[in-house]
């Protein structure tokens, strides 16, 4: 680790800190109190989407009005998105010609498992490609398709988070508000602006806007190098704003066009947590005691702060096996540019690396800048921890929120009761139904990551079957031995947590991963959401509990330490056996010095 | 039900016009108003006119009067339409003692070079001894495959070579090297590094 | 407990120590009755436990008639044995929990089945019958030394009742008929004379009975926050199910990977699910809540259900009456103010002539108080007077003696009395009658017919001692208290004030009660109230927490969910004590039980996966190294972390019965405190014991060495 490394990690704290207040400010009055600046510019916009769409964006629902408001939605967008990319033959803006019979050599095909899970991928905001985008996606499937999802799915998300708000910020109510409204607000007052200026400046750093077919260039010693082209850079935009992740590209923001300087890296590093830091801060607001807020900040801060040290001390450390061979990974002499640079871009280096990796981990991004499968097993351990725990420190735009708020529920319940009172958090008292919710949520997550992961470790197919063309669903694998086991560990935590990063040497293009992990998306996002939509409705109903001496107080820093404890104990506790067979014991063969 | 799902159908369809077409023709055209260089891929121009490439990626070199850039793992090497990374762990055998090509197999070539393979090659062609270090990044693949940057140490050691290769002296050549090794983005962003295909094309410009 | 620092000490009068044989012999015979399936499904936690011992013992069985693993027998006879040990452990917290207050029972029901009723079948025509056999309205007669066979009404005599069958208390206590003093309870002892009683209720219903099913906890219904806390376990105990089971598929992989090792046996993952899930919680769980109505019970309060003591911990406000509550229930007399040109003594000696015949408490205290001036108590008989007794009309009372009439009360009605005899009522008294009322006193105002107004008694309300501090403490449990009087606004407040209460009600009425509870409870604060009263029932039925007096009226008693057998209204603190005592226990354990996976993950682990990609010829593969205990081998670590399992369940019975210790501070304190002890403990103390169970496992030759 260097000086200088830690000098851009305590900077991008610092610029975060920073701008949580003014953005979760923003986010109050665009979802709830109203006043957006922005409003008499795009109002007339706003109205004329509800009159187009048909919804009284006025009716307030209760839970479960909005919860099938938000899966009919989710539906048939899915639909929308699935008979697009199955179609894309025969649409236009299509270049390259995907899907037709005058595709490149190396194109991939569009297999119905590939757009259901594509489909189902999007819808959920995981953004796990099977696909590789510059080899697969017509241009308007990547902004029809795809890009409408990286809009709408971070603007449910905080909708549902908003609905989770309202339901400890109202009482004795039963209205947690209406999807529509939050879906459209969230995309237009606050996804749109941020959008329009960061798409320029991606491109004033490098990253490509057009419709052109692929340049093919003749390189310096001759050879036929093809440049991919397309309108990257509004996608990126919304890709790491929207913390979808889903590349435009293969390589993801490790690609020089998504993500071209280390000045755009830190950007989009800081677009992947500035909503949900911000959210913090509207939940604090709505509740009237920003220090809520905060608490819930600080307890993120420490969870990320505490991965990015640790990931950024084993990348920087490095692989002893590759020293063995006189390689200099010192970052002594090298500096970030020394420690485990396999998978890694010169550019960004070590911390930026491992900073990358933490936050797009932390929160359900799943983009990018360097490739997981090549860190080292602690290095790596540290973003698949992150998504275990249910991407709740900071995590998707609301769904990191919610998933925040169901585990402080947990903490206030089983730490509350040792103060000797029903457990009351923000004012509400924590009762049967809302622990059921959140042991739901909890419950969900472990169940898809576990029994998924498990059927594929041992599933045995005949070579050449269809649902497997490797045969067994092990075989998929790039790697032997533990790393191959965290490669199929990683990828169902992945999807079960809407993060969509992988540890990408899995052969995850069969219909026995598309349709597995497809269905580990929609797990994630919908077994989890509604169960947070339930406890808002739960919520609303309840009397408002004043805060007394005898009130266990959540705004101060035991609860902060507490609350990192349960999220710590729940989540290790469920996948330490795991990891164990994973990183924990590849990190140990690894300073045996074993290669398999 | 279906007072659930024509609100959401119509949504869809508002949306997706609004987010999938009218934002990314907006933003594509002011881009190529304001910015037609970067949006179209900084791209490089032979003076003949043909495109050499990206600035901002990477390229295959393998002669010795260029200097080259690290590894690559995507398609056969720097190939732009299948960026990828290695995806091999810490602990593969292919990844740090490489693979060899099976006889067996007629027609596919399974040899891979690993970290002691490039990095057996990178002192041999640049003439350093078995006991010099060779830095990571020269044995290392990066994630996109398209990395056109390498570490001034790596650009330093690959000097010598080069100078030779060019008949020139050594002192210009590493001041070329040291001309074209970008500082930190704003002093503190990012690492100090050397884009390969600039500083190869200014020693292109020394030839003349 | 710590009494110096408790809200109210803990009478000792019933305290039963904690494992008597007799209960210890009769739960030790339950938990194997409680094996039963169909009792076990309620607990979800244990239920796994004996699913699996069942399993085990299936396959051990197997092997030891197969003799296939002859090498292991030892160590799969040990954890099937110890499995069952854990599920016996948990019926025997139950059991012995529920023992108590079988035993109790056991004695009331004996009383009862042995107690026989002289029914009245015409004038003085009687039959004897078995006290059971008593139906509503059948009257009867008890004389001397009988036990009265069951609830009902006095309509004739008068007897002394020793009650302490239901109040413990053995001083004896007078039952009449009419007034408030002709309820009697069945089980109750007449110490002399004789009374007719009419029955007022069916068999089986009697407060007896009633008492017994409570005592024995057959109507134990789970609590609110109890059946939370299940859902919060049983969600547990599936991931941890989840966890385990995925453990064998993930184990396949990696022996297939590694070429060494073995998948873990089925008895390492039974041990490392029961290990994981929640059993020591699980298994004191209900013990917790039994105890909790048990110790409610120690101090004489019929709790009507569970929910009521653990509403109890959350209460918020708690409404006290200002009288018998607060202070001592009599205004008593403290200084005498003379008028201009009267001497102390001659106020004193007229104040006590007029409160001779004076039996109330305040008549009394101005005897006494005279007393302090040199005037003895003088003989009634000695002296010719007339006594006039307080009246409604005239709110005077008083004194005809000699000629001499002495007069005492309400200051206009001596004003009028003085003024009508033509004398002067000087401005100095009346200054004094303000300044006293305006302190919260009462200002009782002495004349006579020869001398006119004589001075003032100052009666005063005197606050108990200690009242002060034991608000202080509530407060600081976050427990507002509210003072209920019928005084007047200002005498209230001074009261109030000297008291330290945070709020008062003054010239309540039933409806200004129901009022303010409304108003709080809508503000969501939860409620404590006391009464007595018939016109007290409907708030008391509103309260949250509402405790009847059982000297009060049926009425009361019925719309309470508390009786106090000992009609003492402070106890409402003793009772918000124990049910803040119950809600810790639960979470403390709870605490305790999840921090303590994480030393048995390191047990277990290193010991399922020990031989993992070992090379070939060395005994141990890598993650050995997780070993950080130093158990001597796989079998012996897997042993020791059952077995501490297992014993930290009896160990802890103890502290499920008492309780966690409670003292009154605020909630960050109190949770920084618990935390330290169950969580940080919880943590820690499974390493070194899980260590000394392994050396112990050793040495006893139990498992092998390696």
């Amino acid at each position: 680790m260097t000086i200088a490394g830690w000098l851009q990690i305590a900077t991008y704290c610092l610029v975060l800190l920073i701008l949580t207040r003014p953005t979760g400010l923003y986010i109050t009055r665009v979802m709830e109190t109203g006043g957006s600046p922005l409003e008499p510019a795009l109002g007339p916009l706003e109205r004329l989407i509800y009159r187009l769409a048909g919804v009284d964006a006025d009716k307030e629902m209760r839970w479960t009005g909005y919860a099938l408001a938000l899966l009919a939605f989710s539906m048939i967008s899915m639909l929308f998105t699935y008979a697009l990319l199955r179609l894309q033959g025969f649409l236009p803006l299509n270049p390259m010609g995907f899907s037709t019979p005058s595709a490149p050599a190396w194109a991939t095909a569009m297999t119905a498992d590939l757009a259901f899970n594509t489909a189902a991928s999007f819808t959920t905001n995981t953004n796990w490609q099977s696909y590789s985008g510059e080899g697969t996606m017509s241009y308007l499937s990547q902004m029809l398709a795809l890009a409408l999802h990286n809009w709408v799915s971070a603007a449910a998300g905080m909708g549902a988070a908003m609905a989770l708000i309202r339901g400890f910020a109202r009482h004795s109510a039963d209205t947690v508000g209406n999807f529509f409204r939050d879906l459209v607000r969230c995309s237009l007052y606050i996804l749109f602006p941020i959008c329009f200026f960061y798409t320029l400046f991606l491109v004033w750093q490098g990253s490509i806007q057009n419709f052109a077919p692929y340049t093919v260039a003749i390189t310096l010693e001759g050879a036929k190098q093809i440049i991919p082209q397309g309108p990257l850079a509004s996608q990126e935009a919304i890709k790491m704003l929207g913390i979808n992740g889903g590349g435009f590209l293969n390589a993801n923001s490790a690609h020089p066009f998504e993500n071209p300087t280390p000045l755009s890296n830190f950007i989009e590093m800081l677009s992947i947590f500035i909503l949900p830091a911000g959210l913090t801060y509207t939940f604090g607001k709505l509740v009237k005691d920003t220090r809520q807020g905060w608490a819930l900040l600080a307890a993120m801060f420490a969870l990320f702060l505490a991965g990015v040290a640790v990931c950024y001390h084993f990348e920087a450390a490095g692989n002893p096996l590759m020293a063995r061979q006189g390689v200099e990974i010192s970052t002594a002499g090298l500096g970030d540019l020394g420690g485990n640079m396999e998978g890694k871009e010169v550019r960004f280096g070590l911390a930026n690396s491992a900073l990358f990796a933490t936050i797009t981990t932390c929160a359900s991004c799943g983009a990018v800048n360097c490739m997981h499968d090549s860190l080292t097993p602690m290095g790596g351990l540290v973003p698949l921890i992150n998504i275990q725990l249910g991407e709740i420190v900071f995590g998707g735009v609301g769904s990191g929120l919610y998933g925040m708020l169901v585990f402080a529920v947990l903490t206030v319940f089983i730490a509350g009761l040792m103060v000797g009172r029903t457990p009351e958090y923000v004012g509400k008292k924590i009762e049967q139904k809302d622990v059921k919710m959140a042991m739901l949520f909890v419950l969900a997550g472990s169940f898809s990551t576990l029994v998924l992961t498990a059927l594929s470790s041992v599933l045995e197919l005949p070579a050449g079957s269809p649902l497997n063309p490797p045969g067994a669903t092990w075989h998929n694998v790039n790697n032997a031995a533990a790393h191959g086991f965290s490669e199929i560990l990683y990828s169902f935590s992945s999807c079960t947590g809407n993060n969509g990063s992988a540890f990408a040497g899995l052969t995850s293009n069969t219909p026995f991963y598309n349709v597995t992990l497809g269905l580990a998306t929609l797990i994630g996002r919908f077994i989890m959401m509604i169960p947070a939509i339930a406890l808002a409705g739960s919520l609303v109903a309840k009397k408002y509990v004043p805060a007394s001496s005898g009130t266990f107080p959540t705004h101060g820093w035991l609860f902060v330490v507490l609350l990192i404890a349960v999220i710590l104990i729940v989540g290790a506790l469920t996948f330490f056996p795991a990891l164990t067979l994973g990183p924990v014991v590849e990190h140990f063969l690894m300073h045996c010095g074993r290669l398999f | 039900m279906l007072e659930q799902l024509i609100p959401a159908l119509r949504a869809t369809v508002v949306l997706g016009v609004l987010t999938g077409l009218v934002f990314p023709l907006l933003m594509t055209a002011l881009c190529q108003l304001l910015l037609p260089y970067e949006a179209n891929g900084s791209l490089v121009r032979h003076k003949d006119g043909h495109i050499i490439g990206s600035t901002l990626i990477g390229q295959q070199f393998a002669s010795p009067q260029y200097f080259h850039g690290r590894p690559s793992a995507a398609g056969s090497g720097y190939s732009g339409e299948a960026s990828a990374g290695s995806n091999l762990g810490p602990t593969s055998a292919r990844l740090i003692v490489g693979q060899q090509d099976n006889p067996t197999t007629a027609g596919v070539d399974e040899s891979f070079a690993g970290v002691k393979q490039l990095a057996d090659a990178y002192r041999k062609e640049n003439l350093l001894s078995a006991q010099d270090r060779v830095p990571v990044d020269a044995v290392t693949r990066s994630g996109s495959g398209l990395d056109p940057h390498i570490s001034p140490e790596n650009a330093m050691l690959q000097a010598r070579r080069v100078a030779s290769a060019r008949a020139l002296p050594l002192r210009e050549v590493a001041a070329l090297v040291e001309q074209h090794t970008q500082g930190r983005q704003l002093g503190f962003l990012g690492e100090p590094r050397v884009n390969v295909l600039e500083l190869n094309l200014a020693l292109d410009e020394i030839k003349r | 407990m710590n009494d110096d620092l408790s809200l109210v000490p803990v009478p000792q009068r019933k305290k039963m120590p904690l494992f008597q044989p007799v209960i210890v012999r009769r739960a030790l015979k339950d938990s194997l009755v409680k094996l039963n399936p169909l009792t076990m499904a309620k607990n979800p936690v244990m239920f796994v436990v004996e699913a699996g011992s069942v399993t085990i013992t299936i396959v051990f069985l197997r092997d030891l008639i197969s003799r296939t693993a002859a090498g292991t027998l030892l160590f799969e006879g040990q954890i099937t044995l110890w499995l069952w040990f854990t599920v016996l452990f948990a019926n025997f917290a139950e059991a012995i929990a529920e023992g108590r207050g079988k035993a109790q029972a056991d004695t009331l029901r004996r009383n009862r089945r042995e107690t026989t009723a002289r029914r009245e079948l015409g004038k003085d025509k009687y039959e004897v019958v078995a006290a059971t056999a008593l139906n509503k309205g059948d009257v009867v007669l008890v004389k001397a030394g009988e036990i009265i066979p069951s609830d009902g009404e006095v309509i004739e005599g008068v007897a002394s009742v020793d009650e302490s069958a239901i109040t413990g208390e053995s001083a004896p206590v007078i039952r009449e008929s009419g007034g408030d003093r002709s309820a009697v309870t069945g089980g109750t002892t007449i110490l002399s004379d004789w009374l007719r009683i009419r029955i007022t209720v069916q068999p089986g219903e009697t407060f007896m009975d009633r008492m017994i099913s409570l005592v024995e906890g057959a109507q134990r219904q789970k609590t609110p926050n109890e059946i939370a806390l299940n859902i919060l376990l049983a969600g547990l105990t599936i991931i941890f199910l989840l966890a385990v089971a995925t453990l064998l598929p993930f184990s396949i992989y990696s022996v297939r990977a590694a070429g060494a090792g073995q998948p873990p046996d089925l008895f390492s993952l039974i041990s490392l699910l029961v290990c994981l899930i929640p059993t020591t919680i699980g298994a004191l769980l209900s013990a917790i809540g039994i105890a909790g109505m048990d110790r409610v019970l120690q101090h004489n309060i019929l709790a009507m259900s569970g929910k009521a003591i653990e509403a109890a911990g959350d209460v918020d406000t708690l409404l006290l009456d200002k009288t018998g509550t607060i202070t001592l229930g009599n205004r008593q007399a403290v200084e005498f103010l003379p008028a201009p040109q009267v001497s102390e003594r001659v106020l004193a000696d007229a104040a006590q002539l007029s409160s001779f015949a004076d039996e109330t408490p305040e008549g009394r205290s101005i005897v006494t108080l005279a007393k302090r001036y040199g005037l003895r108590e003088r003989q009634l008989s000695n002296i010719k007077a007339h006594f006039i007794s307080f009246s409604a009309q005239t709110r005077m009372s008083g004194v005809n003696l000699n000629g001499k009439q002495i007069r005492k009360g309400a200051s206009d009605q001596i004003y009028k009395f003085v003024r009508e005899l033509g004398m002067p009522v000087p401005v100095e008294v009346e200054k004094e009658v303000t300044r006293i009322a305006q302190a919260g006193g009462t200002p009782l105002v002495v004349a006579d017919n020869m001398r006119g107004l004589l001075g003032v008694i100052y009666l005063k309300d005197v606050v108990k001692g200690g009242m002060r501090e034991r608000f202080q403490r509530l407060r600081a449990m976050g427990i507002r208290t509210v003072m209920i009087t019928g005084d007047n606004p200002l005498t209230a407040a001074a009261i109030a004030s000297e008291a330290g209460v945070d709020d008062f009600l003054a010239a309540a009425t039933p409806e200004t009660k129901m009022q303010l509870i409304r108003k709080e409870q809508s503000g969501g604060r939860l409620v404590a109230m006391t009464g007595d009263g018939t016109n007290d029932a409907p708030a008391l039925a509103a309260a949250d927490v509402g405790l009847a007096m059982n000297t009060g009226t049926q009425a009361a008693k019925e719309a309470g969910n508390m009786i106090d057998l000992d009609s003492n209204p402070t106890k409402l603190i003793e009772v918000v004590q124990i049910g803040k005592q119950l809600l810790m226990t639960r979470g403390a354990l709870t605490t305790f039980s999840i921090a303590n996976d994480v030393a048995k993950y390191f047990a277990i682990l290193p010991a399922m996966f020990g031989t993992l990609y070992a090379l070939p010829g060395t005994a141990h593969g890598p993650l050995w190294s997780l070993n950080i205990m130093a158990l001597h081998s796989p079998h012996s670590a897997i042993l020791a972390a059952v077995i501490f399992n297992a014993l930290i369940i009896i160990a802890l019975i103890p502290l499920a019965l008492r309780g966690v210790s409670y003292r009154p501070m605020g909630a960050e304190a109190l949770l920084q405190r618990n935390l330290a002890i169950y969580g940080l403990g919880g943590l820690l103390v499974p390493f070194p014991a899980i260590w000394l169970i392994d050396q112990i496992i050793v040495i006893l030759r139990l498992a092998p060495l390696s």
